[in-house]
């Protein structure tokens, strides 16, 4: 089980108490009449699904209730770091995960 | 060397010392006619089904551990067919057919054993679920049956179908002919079959990279044991299909999750049959050995770590021991984890991509095992004739761009 960190809680608190959101960062197109098959195809379905760090949303469901995203390693499962929705994300290399 | 009571019978003579191996160990040629990646169940009934049906001999299959080391060897060998919608009872049904005769076509056993797979009904909805899936199943002419708790408690009598549980059962449906196989012995028995048709099995080994010419068609591959060239690639690597595909510049509509198994210590046979409950979201089958094989659930994240959190493998413990309150006191021996590619719909892709020479199987998610002689058959000829037949059609990435789904979330929500 995850120990995850919530930036607005700014606790350690176990994973049962948040909700996984999938891919962060991935922004909803900003005319939806004038956007191609293609590109909802690419917004909707597709996804990065990396074998390394994954910059994912986590929504506090059983706490402060807030979505934030997070960094970490796919391989690993290791958190690297979480940060405020909104925010961008972190540069920081596997290497140094 | 062909298995017969002959040939069984004069090695016992010798000791069992004479058998030959079952495949070559060859180091790869410096091109192939075709390469398959991964050699998992469904990468080596492709290759086998590329040299038997469609005369290609010169193929290799690369593997970058040993072959059936993957999800092949790490699920709970389930075999059904009881899908909803057409597209899906045609792949699956295709399957099925091929389990019934797979035993002979390779002379391997398989071990398949249609032992039933009874489906539990806890609720409203699932009672309306299942009895849609009943009926559009006997439309198809796929056997599905719908029973009363007191008739899935005759078919296995060591379900509690008391009333004072959590989650009552209220109901099952059936598919007689479902049930498992032994899914090491589905991945041996395809390699040797492979193998004595001429195609090369080339254990670790790697794919590092995807060459392409500058028509930006597939030239070869690069691997760790040097680049092999091909104009036609073949991956079937489950969890790691993204990763693989990247390295053509190919974006899946995929995510991988790490899938949980477990077993007990082993007992003499009480569990007759394959039980599943998608609402409190368990399974159990008895395997030959005698352990009880119990199947729980994904992780809520992405992942390719190949293990689970424990919260996930005792929540199901928890619904299997109120569903089967004799199995309580049994200990676990062992549990591991898979790593799944999971499509938005739940069901798989089969199909060309953007990349000429490139195609791609993938995406079976929590359930291919029970494809396996299907998903060969039907990528086998995809692959040797360059576009797919009436069985794989539907299954084209592209119908995530037209909204053509397949979705067999209600088939496939419990992860099986």
């Amino acid at each position: 089980m995850l120990l995850i960190h919530c930036p607005y809680c700014e606790m350690d608190r176990p994973e049962l108490e948040f909700r996984y959101g999938g891919e962060a960062h991935i922004a909803r197109p900003a005319d939806p009449m004038a956007t191609s098959d293609e590109t909802w195809a690419e917004h909707l379905y597709f996804r990065s699904n990396p074998r390394g760090l994954h910059a994912e949303r986590w929504r506090h469901i059983s706490g402060c209730g807030r979505f934030f995203n997070c960094l970490r390693d796919t391989v690993s499962d290791r958190i690297v770091t979480t940060y405020k929705a909104g925010e961008a994300r972190p540069e920081i290399d596997r290497g140094a995960a | 060397m062909k298995f017969s009571a002959l040939s069984v019978f004069t090695q016992g003579l010798g000791g069992n010392q004479g058998w030959p191996e079952q495949w070559r160990s060859p180091e790869p040629k410096s091109a192939y006619d075709a390469i398959i990646v991964g050699a998992g169940g469904h990468g080596l009934a492709t290759a086998y089904y590329m040299a038997k049906e469609h005369g290609m001999r010169n193929i290799a299959v690369l593997e970058k551990g040993w072959l059936g080391g993957g999800n092949t060897g790490r699920n709970t060998t389930i075999v059904r067919s009881n899908y909803l919608w057409e597209e899906s009872e045609g792949i699956y049904e295709h399957a099925m057919k091929l389990w019934a005769g797979l035993a002979h076509e390779l002379n391997y056993n398989v071990m398949y054993s249609p032992r039933g797979v009874m489906m539990l009904a806890h609720n409203i909805h699932d009672v309306q679920v299942f009895k849609r899936h009943v009926h559009a199943n006997r439309l198809a002419g796929i056997d599905n049956e719908w029973l009363t708790a007191e008739q899935a408690k005759d078919f296995c009598p060591l379900l509690n179908i008391e009333k004072n549980i959590r989650y009552p059962v209220i109901g099952a449906s059936l598919q007689r002919r479902g049930g498992t196989a032994r899914h090491d012995a589905v991945a041996w028995g395809y390699a040797r079959g492979a193998d004595r048709l001429g195609v090369d099995i080339i254990q670790n080994c790697e794919v590092t990279g995807i060459r392409r010419d500058a028509s930006g068609a597939v030239s070869g591959v690069e691997t760790s044991k040097g680049f092999i060239a091909t104009r036609r690639i073949g991956v079937v690597v489950a969890g790691n299909t993204s990763v693989v595909m990247a390295m053509a510049g190919v974006r899946m509509p995929l995510e991988s999750y790490p899938l949980q198994a477990l077993v007990s210590e082993p007992v003499k046979p009480m569990m007759p049959c394959v039980v599943m409950s998608n609402t409190v979201h368990a399974y159990m089958s008895q395997s030959d050995k005698g352990e009880m094989v119990i199947g729980a659930g994904t992780d809520a994240y992405t992942s390719y770590s190949q293990t689970g959190g424990l919260h996930i493998a005792t929540h199901t413990l928890d619904a299997i021991c109120e569903l089967f309150p004799a199995v309580r006191r049994l200990r676990m021996l062992r549990s591991w984890g898979g790593i799944v590619d999971v499509t938005p719909d739940r069901s798989p892709i089969i199909g060309t991509t953007p990349v000429p020479g490139l195609f791609v199987n993938c995406g079976w998610g929590t359930g291919g095992f029970k494809a396996t002689p299907g998903s060969g058959h039907v990528f086998a000829d995809l692959v040797a004739r360059g576009e797919p037949n009436a069985i794989a059609a539907p299954f084209t990435m592209d119908r995530f761009r037209t909204g053509r789904l397949i979705d067999e979330a209600a088939a496939a929500a419990v992860a099986h």
